[in-house]
């Protein structure tokens, strides 16, 4: 069984629809990014997948021991976060809160843990720095190692390069491709078509209907692959 | 300074200085606890909302000749928590635009009570003690403080043992959500703490002042600290020694209790942002 079934989704939001007959599914270690124009619904798919907004219509499906409380979400980040006092510790160790169920506080476990995931992504020597005092880069790090205490099976991000600098973005999506040779499924949405069709296993394509499912290879060659591809200036 | 300390030891041996400085010092102790999460939210007004529908229970209380009036202004203060929370998450009418609407409607019908069916000959002495605390924090009754020092303990309580679901549903509400936190439990718990500092805190400087003893102790030690933890511990510690130096204030020049405290917290956020300056922190 599929780790994630999407089934016939309508998508909209403001009582606007903007996507129907959404349907897809993840296997454990796939790398799904979801492409499309501003305003076809990304956002919300991600949402309906992470349980914060119901769909329109159809179904989202977990299977195979995955929970909502078993996925990891690297959200697009919002101003909001630029003056808080937070340090990147707190912030790492708040990603591991689904994991202490009805306990108040962590364990050791869950504190090692949270080390062993700025370290991987190489943010353990800033633990103890104001997160709002960090470059855009080291904040998204500190994101993505939160993400990972809440899961060791699926990451869902939002568009985890905006705002950064090219050659970071490389960074960020050497590290995101690294975490899923270690196994965790990624559902991306991103706007960096080069980068998609170079990472990830499968594509979703969304318009007015969902436009496109299928592997990255089969993307390519598909009329709507090859239309998309060459409107963002990059012939297939 | 003999003198001081003459006339201070002197003051406290009566029990009702000792019992104004106790719930005093508490509940500014449990605002500035909550003020760190009610300021980070963006949701600074809520206090101050709040704070004007206890004063329309306070009001219903009064008409009705309730002895003890907590046990009506304390369930409406969170029932109107609630609803002001419920309404935020449906939009018909803006959550600034509802909470304005309420706080209105609460001194209106509160002053009407009062005025309808006054307790005492002095109406409009009543109205300013409710409004700035004057002498209602002078005229505790030890079940007052009781009941002050358990709400109190309780606050506190609750606050540390769900102090890091609080932190990350201030942080990120939306991480939390989809990673399967119950936010809307938590904002709601929020919001019933806030509903009881705010009742507690209408003793010690009066409804339309409440809001100072929740955001002044965050809003200056934001200008020096930068990690929630510490801002929480020293936010605490800041508003102790604020509302303890106001009240002993009060007491010695004989001033009102409640705007003396305001203006010692008025004096460490001018302390607070030039320290901050100093430092050369960025600004938020």
């Amino acid at each position: 069984m599929p780790q994630l079934i999407c089934d016939r989704l309508t998508l909209g939001y403001e009582g606007r629809i903007v996507s129907t007959g959404v349907s897809f599914e993840v296997d454990a270690g796939d790398y799904v990014c979801i492409l499309g124009e501003n305003g076809s619904g990304k956002s919300t798919l991600i949402k309906a997948i992470l349980n914060l907004k119901v769909p329109m219509a159809g179904k989202v499906i977990l299977g195979e021991g995955l929970s909502r409380a078993g996925i990891g979400y690297l959200p697009q980040q919002t101003a909001a976060q630029r003056d808080f006092p937070a340090s990147v510790w707190e912030i790492v160790i708040s990603g591991s809160l689904n994991r202490i169920g009805r306990r108040p506080f962590f364990s050791h476990a869950q504190r090692k843990q949270a080390q062993e995931n700025m370290r991987r992504l190489q943010v353990d020597s800033l633990a103890r720095r104001c997160f709002a005092e960090l470059s855009g880069g080291q904040q998204h790090r500190v994101l993505l190692a939160r993400a990972l205490g809440a899961t060791d099976r699926m990451l869902v991000l939002d568009e985890p390069a905006s705002g950064l600098d090219p050659q970071i973005t490389d960074e960020m999506y050497s590290l995101i491709k690294d975490l899923n040779r270690s196994g965790l499924s990624i559902i991306m949405v991103s706007h960096d078509t080069q980068a998609a069709l170079r990472d990830a296993s499968h594509i979703l394509h969304l318009g007015n209907t969902s436009l496109f499912w299928g592997t990255a290879r089969d993307y390519e060659r598909s009329d709507i692959g090859r239309a998309y591809l060459s409107r963002k200036g990059m012939e297939a | 300074m003999n003198g001081i300390f003459g006339t201070l030891s002197h003051y406290f041996t009566f029990p009702f200085v000792r019992y104004a400085l106790i719930v005093g010092v508490l509940v500014a102790l449990c605002a500035s606890l909550l003020g760190v999460v009610l300021v980070l939210k963006r949701y600074s007004h809520i206090g101050d909302g709040l704070a004007h529908v206890a004063f329309g229970a306070m009001g219903v209380a009064t008409a009705l000749r309730l002895t003890n009036q907590t046990v009506l202004v304390l369930p409406l203060t969170m029932a109107s928590a609630v609803v002001l929370l419920w309404n935020g998450q449906h939009t018909k009418i803006k959550g600034d635009a509802a909470i304005a609407m309420m706080s209105v409607s609460a001194m209106a019908i509160g002053y009407l009570l009062i005025n309808l069916s006054p307790a005492s000959s002095n109406i409009s002495g009543d109205v300013c003690t409710t409004l700035f605390g004057s002498t209602s924090i002078l005229t505790l009754t030890p079940t007052k403080v009781w009941l002050s020092v358990g709400l109190s303990l309780l606050v506190v309580a609750v606050f540390v043992l769900f102090y890091n679901r609080i932190f990350a549903i201030t942080f990120d509400e939306s991480f939390a959500a989809a990673t399967g936190l119950n936010t809307r439990f938590y904002n709601m718990l929020v919001a019933m703490i806030v509903a009881t500092v705010v009742v507690l805190a209408m003793d010690l400087v009066g409804s339309l002042l409440t809001s100072a003893l929740i955001i002044f102790p965050a809003l200056s030690i934001m200008r020096v600290l930068r990690s929630f933890k510490a801002v929480v511990v020293a936010s605490v510690v800041l508003s102790v020694f604020c509302a303890a130096l106001g009240i002993t204030l009060s007491i010695l020049l004989g001033t009102p209790v409640g705007a003396t405290i305001v203006v010692v917290y008025i004096a460490s956020f001018i302390l607070f942002s030039l320290g901050g300056l100093a430092l050369g922190r960025r600004r938020a």
